[in-house]
């Protein structure tokens, strides 16, 4: 595999930077990719002896937010990944070669690096009708999609749409739009989902794999514990008015004047699992609560279908911040993809987390 | 005799696009662009709540990420008799700035530049010359020989890595890339640069909605509130860190995009005369300075530019029903009186009808229906939109500041008006309004300044909110202009649910089908004409395709699966 391929350290060696500047970067990227202590090392020694792994991205049913997502990373150096510590081979987003060219630079990618690449698909695939709903060159995207994973080492289902299918499979799903794990199988998937995932986190994710050349931690329903363990409600910073009762109770009130709590206003943080009030958006600027709008899930399985977004959360699971996505995820998650379920489930759980005058409001 | 070639996937686009050219004699003697992927967003949108729609109607675009959103609140508001408070407007504005700025620089470097850029050529580069030429034409700092030693040494080292990554198989050495080494080394940099700079901009976004790609939007105003004696609220920070992000913004675009923009088009006026197509320009116009209500005093004007007769603007209404049409002559759709009728988007009707040759595929049937893209025509005639329709009509409108930064660069290039019809007319003018843009967000923002110096801080109108204050039944229209043109959405809400909404956006004027008289639209009206040196590399063809600036996943979005459901809306 090695060949004439340069090891990250080699590569950036070759372009003058010194050790000093490569331990920065490691510490970079150990940091993105949420490794801590003594991982560091590993993270050191994995950029000393690998070479820029093969990366191939598709596009099928998508909008290309995770793209522009992609590229708003804004860590000093992994904002330059693309050129330096991976080969993007195809990407029909970024890349100079278009048509019999651009799938000739797949095809040597996916015969040369056969089992070694790593696939990125951003997008669902639909289904429906043999899947003539996404063509690329004349082949289906179900087709392409089956190829390449073939000879993928792994794959990564770049935000919702490829992880859950997002806004094209919501009721009533058309073109029977599909998850990538519903398509592929017998390859390891991690799915980040986000409609888009935050950049930080997407690059957080490919350098987990090429710090380590293996999965990072995953839920169980295949997302990074990194990123995805912690609801978007248990680590807001406007928490403390929610546990105070302090809420606004319409836009541009004076209780949003003052930062109150948006769960009146149909905020999602309780029952979405992302990192957007830690990590935060494009560098750490905001994230929808911190600049007045409610949070609508967008990382949730079936989150379109969780509407109308402004209807407040009837009830929902009430957990502390002790809890993971594991340990209730299935019972809050199922709560999110059938929207008034959260009635149902939340009647069980630990009262004192539920909020017992929720009226249901605009419920229907 | 015409050869048949194929260019699918044409990349650096948003979305899925084919283009099959027939090419003699060295030049395209026909052309037809196809869609090839929907979603069905519209039949998605039906029975929800309008005041959702700005978020599903958003998704239909990541790289536009803003203006579908604001399109759909000001469709829903105009059904709903809303009026948003003046701040909301200037953050809209101060949005529509950021996201202008973003994705046109984006597209001249990273989606466009590479047609005509040799990246392998600056290899060849000598620094110094390049840094000569960079400090002949603009202030911007980064110029020395050294800078730009270490840039081609990345590159270098790069290309003998053996992996050339999203460069690979690239139209490298090709005979129409003309820049000699040192400018196109000028261009790789700039590229880089403009790569890490594109994600500064946003950050607008992010301080006013949320995040980016896809901020939050607001039917009745903007979801942020502001007060200046809050941290949890737009306070001076927040507005103090908007400033200096337009600041940085405007700077960026003086002295690096507009200098590389007319560096680059000196060496290729001859696509000044390659690549016009249509002639007919419509811009639904954008950038309110006194309410939406009032298009008359938009920045960017309202209106009609007919056979490029720039000394008359026709006025356009989306509302009449025999101005704007769709046809589904060469979509794969049907209508219920015949195919060769075009439908009001208020009258639309989606069923559909896959007639295209079962995949894997060699070429379309383009006799036939060839394309997921409807086929809108204002007044029966193909229009483009987009940068260039936005200028002209501005120009035709006798807008001062419009004409003056068109007849500059005109004067700067020594190139006839005439050359504004073109390829490079088209790339010109989104570098030109992107200048506009820049300049006008500074004075959006100190008017939001003034505005909450004076004590008034609203965001937001609640009247209407609620949906037991709707009548049974309304209907609304929004315009914008997407950065890639004249963008509508039209919106019927009957019982407080959406009972039907239809999306005319900038690339289903642009990249659509024939119609029904055969008359091209705009990719491929531009394509006839154009010279291709080598029919297996059709570097000529991106270009001018490539000038358009491609959306196509907003293109298309109308359809249904089963067939079953037909977009029925009852004639008011």
């Amino acid at each position: 595999m090695n060949g004439t391929r340069l090891t990250v350290w080699e590569h950036m060696r070759s372009l003058g930077h010194s050790r000093r500047e490569f331990l920065t970067f490691c510490g970079w990227i150990a940091a993105a990719a949420g490794i801590h202590g003594a991982g560091l090392n590993r993270v050191i020694w994995a950029m000393e002896s690998k070479p820029r792994p093969a990366v191939v991205w598709f596009h099928f049913q998508e909008c290309t937010c995770c793209s522009e997502s992609f590229i708003r990373s804004s860590h000093p150096i992994v904002a330059d990944i693309l050129l330096d510590r991976i080969s993007l081979d195809y990407t029909e987003t970024l890349q100079a070669a278009a048509g019999h060219q651009a799938e000739q630079a797949l095809h040597d990618t996916m015969k040369k690096f056969r089992g070694e690449y790593l696939m990125l698909v951003e997008g669902s695939i639909p289904t429906a009708e043999n899947g003539i709903h996404c063509c690329i060159g004349g082949r289906t995207a179900l087709d392409i999609v089956r190829e390449a994973a073939e000879g993928a080492k792994a794959v990564i289902a770049w935000g919702s749409c490829a992880s859950n299918g997002c806004v094209q499979a919501a009721k009533p799903n058309p073109t029977s739009a599909t998850p990538v794990h519903k398509v592929v199988t017998g390859k390891p998937i991690i799915k980040v989902p986000g409609c888009p995932p935050i950049g930080e986190v997407m690059v957080g994710t490919i350098v987990h794999l090429l710090a380590f050349d293996r999965l990072p931690q995953l839920d169980s329903v295949g997302r990074p514990k990194a990123f995805y363990s912690r609801r978007v409600h248990d680590t807001c910073y406007r928490r403390a008015n929610y546990d105070a009762g302090l809420f606004a109770e319409s836009f541009d009130d004076e209780n949003a004047r003052r930062g109150y709590c948006l769960y009146k206003l149909g905020c999602r943080g309780p029952v979405t699992y992302n990192a957007c009030a830690v990590t935060r958006w494009n560098e750490g600027v905001s994230f929808p609560i911190q600049s007045g709008h409610p949070c609508i899930g967008c990382s949730e399985e079936g989150f379109w279908d969780n509407s109308p977004f402004y209807n407040e959360l009837p009830a929902f699971p009430g957990f502390g911040i002790e809890s993971t996505a594991d340990t209730i995820g299935a019972i809050a998650m199922g709560a999110a993809a059938v929207g008034v379920g959260a009635h149902a489930v939340a009647t069980g759980l630990r009262k004192s987390g539920v909020r017992k005058e929720a009226s249901g409001k605009g419920d229907e | 005799m015409a050869r048949r070639i194929v260019v699918d996937p044409i990349t650096r686009i948003e979305g899925h696009l084919r283009i099959e050219a027939e090419i003699k004699d060295g030049r395209i003697v026909d052309a037809f662009s196809s869609g090839t992927m929907v979603r069905g967003i519209e039949i998605i949108l039906k029975g929800r709540d309008p005041r959702d729609a700005w978020a599903f109607t958003q998704r239909v675009c990541g790289v536009c990420t803003t203006v579908h959103a604001l399109t759909s609140v000001r469709a829903v508001e105009d059904a709903l008799k809303i009026t948003v408070p003046p701040n909301a407007e200037l953050i809209r504005n101060l949005m529509f700035c950021a996201q202008y700025m973003q994705d046109h620089v984006v597209h001249f470097y990273h989606l466009h530049a590479l047609d005509w850029v040799d990246i392998i050529s600056a290899l060849k580069a000598d620094p110094k010359g390049t840094s000569e030429i960079a400090r002949s034409i603009s202030p911007w700092p980064k110029s020395s020989p050294k800078y730009f030693a270490a840039i081609q040494q990345r590159f270098k080292t790069f290309a003998e890595s053996g992996q050339l990554g999203i460069f690979a198989n690239g139209y490298w050495g090709h005979p129409a890339y003309k820049l000699p080494p040192e400018v196109n080394l000028l261009g790789v940099a700039h590229y880089l640069e403009a790569l890490e700079w594109q994600k500064e901009i946003v950050k607008v976004h992010a301080i006013f909605g949320g995040k980016n790609p896809h901020p939050n939007y607001l039917v009745g105003g903007a979801p942020c509130s502001i007060n200046p004696d809050e941290v949890n609220a737009i306070n001076i920070e927040r507005l103090a860190h908007v400033g200096q992000l337009l600041d940085e913004a405007q700077t960026f675009v003086e002295q690096v995009y507009i200098p590389d923009l007319l560096a680059v088009a000196s060496y290729y006026k001859d696509w000044g005369a390659i690549g016009g197509g249509l002639e007919n320009y419509l811009s639904f116009g954008d950038l309110p300075t006194q309410g939406y209500g009032n298009p008359s005093a938009f920045k960017f004007p309202r209106g009609v530019v007919v056979g490029r007769n720039l000394n008359e603007v026709q006025p356009v209404d989306g509302t009449a029903l025999e101005e704007i049409q769709e046809f589904v002559t060469h979509s794969w759709y049907r209508y219920g009186n015949g195919d060769a009728t075009g439908k009001h988007p208020w009258e639309g009707e989606t069923e559909l009808n896959y007639t295209g040759p079962q995949p894997p595929y060699e070429q379309l049937e383009v006799e036939q229906k060839y394309s997921w893209i409807k086929t809108p025509r204002w007044k029966g005639m193909p229009m483009e939109v987009g940068p260039l329709a936005r200028l002209l009509v501005a120009y035709a409108s006798g807008n001062r500041e419009v004409m003056e930064e068109i007849n500059g660069v005109l004067k700067h290039l020594d190139v006839p008006v005439g050359a504004l019809f073109s390829t490079l007319g088209r790339t010109a003018a989104r570098g030109l309004e992107t200048r506009l843009v820049a300049r006008w967000a500074k004075e959006f923002y100190g008017q939001l300044l003034d505005n909450v110096k004076n004590g008034d801080t609203r965001t937001f109108n609640p009247q209407n909110w609620e949906p037991d204050t709707w009548p049974a039944e309304v209907k609304g229209v929004g315009y914008s202009e997407a950065p890639r043109g004249a963008l509508a959405h039209w919106v019927v809400i009957r019982d407080r649910k959406i009972d039907n909404y239809q999306l005319v956006v900038p690339s289903t004027w642009n990249a659509s089908p024939r119609d029904p008289k055969g008359q091209r639209s705009a990719y491929e009206a531009a394509l006839v004409g154009t010279p291709v040196a080598d029919a297996d590399q059709p570097l000529e063809i991106l270009r001018t395709i490539h000038s358009f600036d491609p959306c196509i996943a907003c293109a298309v979005h109308l359809y249904d699966q089963d067939g079953e459901h037909r977009h029925q809306l009852d004639a008011f």
